[in-house]
């Protein structure tokens, strides 16, 4: 799918830019394009170094074992087929966590590192586990408690209550949140029911949480 | 209720780069070195993901330069309209999965031309803040491990997107209208 919408993009984008008679639009946007996609990477760089530092030194001191223990049921619920104690879990948590307090910069080293946790977990390094999956539908949705940069926009423009929309937006990524572990949960017993029997009943409680 | 917000944005980092350390000296960790140690794997995780995010960053930009995005805004806009939902804010839904300072930049200039406490200003605000850019988290997160096929990541992504879009304007419309 993703290789579809990539060169649909670009096709379309052709296509467009042709009809249009805007052609020369193509080659700036492609090189803007890849200058923001190396602009992103490099500023990801100190956001990345700094958090995994400090994650080390989380794992280390056994930090992460903890606070993985403290939430377990919510995770064993949500990652059936990671070991209890595996250090996977404690990062996946710090991710939630990170997310749900609108720690959006803390989010991703520590999502990258659960990720790089799971991929060792992984027996075919180029395909994406189920629980891989449930992590990306959990990140995509991004629970929020606290829409911190929206709040601010809004202050910024002489909002006479700006963070009326704190409750608004929990509801709805709430919602959000819900539909992604419903379908996650929906195409991993699709995808893994037929091949083997379902290790840890997956499918079966869909919507548990919202 | 907005200071106690401020309050905890202005705390929660510098607590947490306070106690981790403080918590991993007690427990005999050399912590500079073991800081060190860990941020080592930073900077090439950031320079793997580079090759997915600039395939990605080109796809979406020359996707919205050519005007196709535009389009797509303009064919599927009277259709919402007849819903009663603001047809200004669709092209949030549209850009919100694929670009996400795209997206924040045209929420910011909703809530500059209409005000942050108009109907339109707070359903930009809304779906904003309640999902993310399913395209870039799928690019980095993929991106960082090495993994080419996604399964049904993306769908389930995309299908969260939508499902957030229609709860953001109907709890708004629910709430504010």
């Amino acid at each position: 799918m993703i290789n579809w919408i990539w060169m649909g993009m670009l096709v379309i984008g052709f296509v467009f830019a042709a009809v249009n008679g805007n052609i020369d639009s193509v080659t700036k946007a492609a090189f803007d394009g890849a200058q923001t996609g190396v602009t992103v990477s490099f500023g990801l760089i100190s956001i990345l170094v700094f958090w995994l530092g400090m994650m080390r030194l989380a794992e280390e001191a056994g930090l992460l074992k903890k606070v993985a223990k403290l939430l377990s049921p919510v995770v064993r619920f949500l990652f059936p087929d990671v070991p209890k104690d595996h250090p996977a879990m404690g990062y996946i948590l710090s991710n939630m966590s990170a997310n749900l307090f609108g720690l959006g910069n803390a989010a991703t080293p520590m999502g990258i590192k659960a990720m790089q946790e799971l991929q060792k977990l992984n027996p075919d390094k180029e395909t994406a586990t189920p629980a891989m999956c449930t992590l990306l539908a959990l990140n995509t949705a991004s629970i929020t408690l606290i829409p911190t940069t929206l709040i601010a926009i809004r202050l910024n423009y002489d909002s006479a209550n700006p963070s009326e929309i704190v409750g608004t937006t929990l509801l709805a990524t709430a919602i959000a949140t819900a539909a992604a572990i419903a379908a996650d949960r929906w195409y991993r017993f699709r995808t893994f029911h037929k091949a083997k029997p379902p290790g840890a009943g997956a499918g079966l409680s869909t919507d548990a949480k919202g | 209720m907005l200071s106690w917000l401020n309050v905890i944005s202005a705390w929660s980092i510098p607590i947490i780069i306070a106690f981790i350390p403080l918590y991993a000296a007690t427990r005999k960790v050399p912590v500079y070195e073991s800081f060190v140690d860990g941020a080592k794997d930073g900077f090439s995780t950031a320079i793997q993901i580079i090759p997915h995010l600039v395939g990605m960053m080109v796809a979406i930009s020359v996707f919205r330069a050519s005007g196709a995005l535009e389009f797509l805004v303009g064919w599927t806009g009277p259709f919402l309209q007849s819903l009663g939902v603001p047809s200004e804010v669709l092209p949030l839904g549209l850009l919100r999965p694929l670009t996400g300072t795209g997206s924040l930049a045209y929420t910011t200039e909703l809530i500059r031309a209409y005000g942050p406490d108009s109907l339109i200003g707070r359903i930009a605000s809304t779906i904003q803040g309640s999902t993310d850019t399913t395209l870039y988290v799928l690019t980095v997160y993929f991106g960082a491990v090495g993994i080419r096929n996604g399964r049904y990541a993306l769908k389930v992504g995309l299908f969260s997107d939508i499902v957030g879009f229609i709860a953001a304007i109907a709890v708004c419309l629910i709430v504010f209208g």
